[in-house]
């Protein structure tokens, strides 16, 4: 108990440390250059305090729980004896058909943990506006959802199959690129903050344990070498989701339209 | 929290198997839960109101190298900061360490997850300064992420392969909790301020340059290394 409190008291010392910077970086450029006094001074102080407490709080139980939970779900997912075969056999790496549970868990949890994200929601009203009302906020938040889930289950597929990473994400890249020349322009700025907003606090530690746990577990795979690359997945299929969507929205609006006003050229 | 039904369901279901230091796993989730709260209040009764006034008086103040200044010193004051960067960098030198690119000890751990967390931050900064030239100049957005990615190409093929799959990861690590609000509104801030500027098709687009140049500036970092 007590070692646990001292731990958590460097845990804290460690986070005053790391939120310092933005505590300069606001009174420097609010006292120096704005020359405005601070609105709020008390309130902003304990803002700061809980945020503080918050981080320490947070950082002490990521250690505790989501690092181990990403990592024993590999590991389990990717024992043996839960597969059913015998991969002690040999040292090359197994058919990667006997992994669809691993895949399987991958996409849940990207789906599971973007669907609930708050600034999704936020961005996805926003979409709303710009669109005119084309882009549904509902059907902006699955798209995203469904392009994360399947972009951690495919990042899954590639630890599991060990191509080198660039190999994925620059084909990513060339359908982004594709994509830009044919989606409405509107959305495309938006898709692409959408990639950045998708991967949360809590789900960057769950699926880099994940991904670090089942490179270490499947045989002929080095976590250095294999283990990272799940996030960069998850906030690359996003941007394809979102434009897609936008693209097929659009598509269906027109068409709607078309049949309505009977033979109007667009 | 659907993380946890996800979870759970494969745990019990699935695995039919009992999950093992099931209390240290409870009280951590407990933590987890209790100081993401508190952060995130604490964030939005001190933080996000005077980052938005700042973003706001900086945006109609008009003086560039200040504004720029500002847009750098939010991109890296609020990525150090971040919670999820902290967690991952810290992995990240484990990992290395284990792997023996790196010396296997404390400080040789220490230094390099430092070493990750300021390049990050500093490239977020960057990032961000670019992100505001280009609304100031209304650049359309999409040139500047096309040369972002051919900059990441380029990179990979220079780069080590042990950074790549970190540097893929900093990319989307680095935008969330703290950065995306203030740097939003900065952007709308800005956009909506300068005449000619549309705050919803020019003001969006500040996070695509966050998560892509932290990819390039780690490569860098692992190419000295």
């Amino acid at each position: 108990m007590i070692a646990g409190l001292l731990h958590f008291f460097d845990v804290l010392v460690a986070t005053v440390r790391d939120v310092l910077p933005i505590v300069v970086i606001i009174f420097g450029f609010q006292l120096f250059v704005l020359r405005r006094r601070i609105p709020n001074l008390p309130q902003l102080l304990v803002g700061f305090l809980f945020v503080i407490i918050g981080l320490a709080l947070f950082l002490q139980g990521l250690e505790q729980a989501l690092f181990p939970i990403g990592k024993l779900m590999a590991e389990q997912l990717t024992a043996s004896a839960f597969l059913g075969v015998d991969t002690a056999a040999g040292h090359q790496a197994p058919d990667w058909r006997y992994y669809s549970w691993v895949y399987l868990f991958a996409a849940a949890i990207g789906f599971a943990t973007t669907i609930a994200e708050p600034s999704l929601i936020a961005v996805a009203i926003m979409a709303n506006q710009v669109s005119g009302g084309t882009v549904g906020i509902r059907g902006l938040r699955v798209a995203v959802a469904i392009g994360v889930s399947v972009g951690i289950a495919l990042g899954t597929y590639r630890i599991v199959s060990g191509v080198p990473l660039h190999y994925y994400i620059i084909a990513g890249y060339l359908v982004v690129m594709l994509q830009t020349m044919v989606a409405p322009k509107s959305i495309v700025a938006l898709a692409y903050d959408s990639g950045g907003v998708t991967t949360s606090t809590v789900t960057v530690p769950l699926v880099a344990a994940l991904g670090l746990g089942l490179a270490s577990n499947v045989p002929g795979r080095s976590p250095l070498l294999d283990g990272f690359g799940l996030i960069a997945f998850a906030s690359l299929f996003p941007i394809m989701s979102v434009m897609a969507y936008a693209q097929l929205s659009e598509w269906y609006g027109k068409r709607i339209r078309r049949q309505s006003s009977g033979s109007r050229e667009e | 929290m659907p993380i946890i039904v996800v979870v759970a369901f494969f745990q019990l279901a699935v695995l039919r198997q009992p999950i093992p230091n099931l209390a240290d796993i409870l009280v951590g989730t407990a933590l987890v839960v209790l100081g993401l709260t508190l952060f995130v209040y604490g964030l939005k009764t001190g933080l996000f109101p005077i980052g938005e006034t700042m973003a706001y008086g900086f945006a109609r103040k008009g003086s560039l190298p200040w504004l720029l200044a500002f847009a750098f010193a939010l991109g890296f004051g609020t990525t150090v900061a971040e919670p999820a960067l902290i967690a991952v960098v810290d992995e990240a030198a484990r990992v290395a360490a284990a792997g023996s690119m790196i010396e296997n000890t404390q400080v040789a751990i220490a230094d390099y997850a430092n070493g990750l967390r300021l390049t990050v931050a500093i490239s977020v900064g960057l990032a961000i300064m670019l992100g505001v030239v280009r609304i100031i100049k209304g650049w359309p957005v999409h040139y500047l992420i096309m040369g972002g990615y051919a900059g990441v190409v380029i990179m990979t093929g220079f780069a080590p392969p042990e950074i790549i799959g970190i540097a893929y990861d900093s990319g989307g690590v680095t935008t969330s909790t703290i950065t995306v609000p203030l740097v939003t509104a900065l952007g709308v801030g800005l956009s909506s301020s300068i005449h000619g500027r549309n705050p919803l098709t020019d003001g969006f687009g500040l996070v695509a340059f966050a998560s892509l140049t932290p990819m390039i500036f780690v490569m860098g970092y692992g190419m000295l290394l």
